[in-house]
């Protein structure tokens, strides 16, 4: 008789890595239809290409490098939809794949891979193209509306506070990058996230809370801060990404208000019309310092003393 | 409220499947096999002293070891028969134990020496008690006598009786309060009546409503007696766990109940203690679970010690396909063994046996840093970071992260979705400090 001994426990759960991120995947495909419904076939197509550059330079690095291959574990395949996203329906192809490369080599990869990246890799791939490419990032073309009145804008580049339609912006019949507009399809994938338990619920809703808080105190219309611009998708899909995160409720909390405080002062003092990418970015880099700060008091915790200095 | 709590601690421990099988299957005694093996070490402390020797005529109830050291525990026989070798043999902790290995003669014949124990107060109960070669039944296998004399005796105002049970598999311990009752409350009487203990708070995890509603009933009139639905949690059964639970008291880094004056018993250590001052009678049986996808009839065995695991699985159907682990214990905190050649030891409670297939080790990938194992930890601690200070090599980091309060429950490995065994990083990391600190 042959008989495996390994150290306890012996029975695992149900979860795997591929599993949390097949969820991901699930739960936006409300906003990849929204987007298709919204923006039409090319908002598809772009995800495809994203998506599909993203698993290819993850494989190709791993292959080049010698090292074992992860794709299986479906990371990529989300960095890919979300990187997509954030880019407008006209963003061209061969763009689109640079970001896609700058995500998976740049930001993940030459970090050490999944669990190391010290950035979310599409935040961080958003930020290099909207500085490389400004103007086709922003090229938003506006969907047919209701309101047939601007083009090529944002509700908050627009800056048409409290007279955009709430109705639209929840729909997502606005203009803006493919995964913001539609707060509805959003708001769809986050309940799934939560039922299964993917995600905890605390980031998204500090960091919205805080938002509409701050636009309170700044005399503007909170729904339209909350519901305009990338804040829906930034706060369920971006904040909450594991690796660029806190561990603990504390921790996420005080990252969910700080991201809205972020968010916030750039909307409203600087010269960006949106601060959410910015905001999670900034954020992503203090993690380390927020765990460290925000851990849980053990089960009987004696304070270990530490040598204080001044009294030799 | 409760949010506030989850902010300083969110523990939510694991949720493992329960796989309570056996729970309606009435425990059936075992014959006793051709031979038995009787360890000298089935407790924490120092092994027993063999007192026998090759050859020689034992009775059920012989004394075979004596306890040595403050904290050890004496052997007896399990069966009459004949000593066929005193042997070395290797534990599944590592150790070498002197093993008794005695050819039973089938009798059972009860050795002159087993008669109750005349009790009339305090210093006399804890000598019963000590030669009645009790542990801790629960696993840990803590000598009892050792357990029931604190040195701040008149501090202790609760004893808690563990009926958590919180192992998948594992039912032991519920068939002990279905068919014993009356002996757990009997037992638990003594114990809080020798020790003058104010309060007894029995603790059964929610999933058990019938010996709920047992207890209830045998406890219903009783002075200073609760019993408490715990959640239905892993691992509600930890000391320290069912004390917060029970009391909201926390046990101090390194220290042990006694200091926030509580005794934790578990139910079928109380149930013995009452058996055994009615008849004398040592711990010589155990009621074991044999259970897992890899034997044929699941059930409830007592079986008398030194029964080797083989016998207990023949006697259970056999295998119903080949074993991949053998398990002694249930399958989140037992001890994997290298052959069914192992003989069951007091604080033994399962023997869980998985197929080939439920024992081949899924493939190790990267830390996603999801934190699970953080919201998981029922002490609270943040084993992604401790992990992190191992490889590290960072002492103080690790002494700050509290690792040394771990309790080896595996809550983080069996929620880690990318299966890496976190559990063992944590044993690992107490070894470096144990280490360090040399």
């Amino acid at each position: 008789m042959k008989l495996t001994v390994s150290s306890a426990p012996h029975i695992t759960g149900k979860d795997s890595s591929r599993s949390i991120m097949l969820d991901v995947i699930i739960a936006m495909i409300p906003a990849i239809i929204a987007s298709g419904l919204i923006f039409g076939p090319r908002a598809i197509m772009l995800i495809a290409v994203t998506a599909a550059a993203c698993v290819g330079f993850e494989f190709l690095y791993q292959k080049l490098m010698k090292l074992p291959c992860t794709v299986g574990d479906l990371s990529a395949v989300v960095t890919g939809i979300l990187l997509a996203f954030n880019m407008p329906s006209t963003m061209p192809f061969w763009m689109a794949i640079i970001g896609s490369f700058f995500a998976i080599v740049v930001a993940k990869q030459l970090f050490g891979g999944i669990g190391f990246n010290f950035v979310n890799p599409a935040i961080a791939a958003r930020i290099i193209l909207a500085t490389s490419f400004a103007s086709q990032m922003t090229n938003f073309v506006f969907p047919k509306s209701s309101s047939d009145a601007i083009a090529s804008a944002t509700p908050l580049s627009a800056g048409l506070t409290g007279s955009y339609p709430y109705m639209d912006m929840f729909l997502g019949t606005t203009g803006g990058v493919l995964g913001e507009t539609s707060a509805v399809a959003l708001l769809i994938g986050f309940a799934y996230l939560l039922i299964k338990k993917v995600i905890s619920p605390a980031i998204p809703l500090t960091y919205i809370g805080t938002v509409a808080v701050f636009a309170l105190i700044f005399g503007q219309d909170p729904l339209f801060h909350v519901l305009g611009g990338g804040l829906l998708l930034g706060a369920i899909f971006m904040a909450t990404d594991y690796v660029t995160s806190p561990y603990t409720l504390k921790g996420k909390i005080v990252f969910g208000f700080f991201l809205g405080l972020i968010t916030m002062a750039i909307r409203v003092f600087g010269s960006m019309t949106e601060g959410v990418s910015y905001a999670i970015l900034i954020m992503n880099l203090l993690v380390p310092y927020i765990n460290k700060l925000t851990r849980q008091r053990p089960l009987g915790y004696i304070k270990t003393k530490k040598n204080a200095g001044g009294k030799n | 409220m409760a949010v506030f709590k989850k902010l300083v601690r969110s523990a939510s421990g694991a949720k493992v499947p329960h796989n309570k099988n056996t729970e309606n299957i009435e425990t059936v005694k075992m014959p006793v096999p051709a031979r038995v093996h009787i360890a000298m070490s089935q407790h924490i402390g120092a092994p027993a002293k063999v007192v026998v020797k090759k050859g020689d005529e034992v009775k059920v109830g012989t004394v075979i070891g004596e306890a040595t050291g403050v904290i050890s525990a004496c052997i007896h026989s399990s069966v009459s028969g004949k000593v066929f070798a005193v042997e070395e043999t290797l534990f599944p902790n590592g150790q070498k134990t002197q093993t008794v290995v005695i050819d039973t003669d089938g009798e059972q014949t009860v050795c002159e020496s087993v008669k109750a124990p005349e009790v009339t107060d305090y210093a006399s109960f804890i000598e019963a008690v000590k030669t009645s070669g009790l542990v801790g039944l629960g696993g840990a296998g803590f000598p009892t006598n050792v357990k029931l004399a604190p040195k701040n005796l008149n501090e202790i105002d609760t004893l808690i009786i563990n009926a958590a049970e919180c192992e998948p598999y594992i039912t032991a311990d519920y068939r002990e309060i279905i068919e014993n009752g009356a002996d757990v409350i009997e037992g638990t009487k003594l114990v809080k009546n020798y020790l003058n203990i104010a309060k007894v708070i029995i603790g059964i995890e929610k999933n058990k409503p019938a010996a709920i509603s047992k207890m209830k009933e045998l406890c219903r009139g009783l002075d200073g007696f609760t019993v408490l639905e715990l959640p239905s949690v892993y691992p509600q059964g930890a000391e320290k766990v069912i004390i917060e639970t029970a009391t909201g008291r926390e046990i101090p880094e390194g220290a042990l109940p006694s200091s926030v004056g509580c005794i934790v018993m578990n139910v079928s250590s109380v149930g013995f203690v009452a058996r055994y001052m009615k008849t004398g009678m040592p711990l010589t049986t155990k009621r074991i679970t044999v259970d897992g996808d890899a034997i044929n009839e699941p059930k409830n065995v007592e079986v008398v010690i030194g029964t080797t695991i083989k016998d207990v699985i023949e006697f259970c159907g056999g295998y119903k396909t080949e074993a991949g682990k053998i398990i002694l214990g249930g399958p989140m905190m037992g001890t994997a063994v290298i052959s069914d050649e192992m003989p069951i030891i007091k604080q033994n409670n399962a023997i869980t046996v998985f197929s080939k297939e439920k024992s081949v080790l899924a493939p190790i990938n990267a830390c996603i840093r999801c934190g699970r194992c953080v919201s998981a930890c029922p002490i609270g601690l943040s084993p992604v970071e401790i992990a992190l200070a191992l490889a590290g090599k960072d002492e103080d980091e690790l002494k700050d992260l509290s690792v040394n309060l771990c309790m080896d429950c595996g809550s983080c490995s069996f929620v880690c979705p990318a299966k890496r065994p976190v559990s063992q990083t944590m044993k690992e990391a107490k070894d470096f400090l144990r280490k360090a600190a040399k």
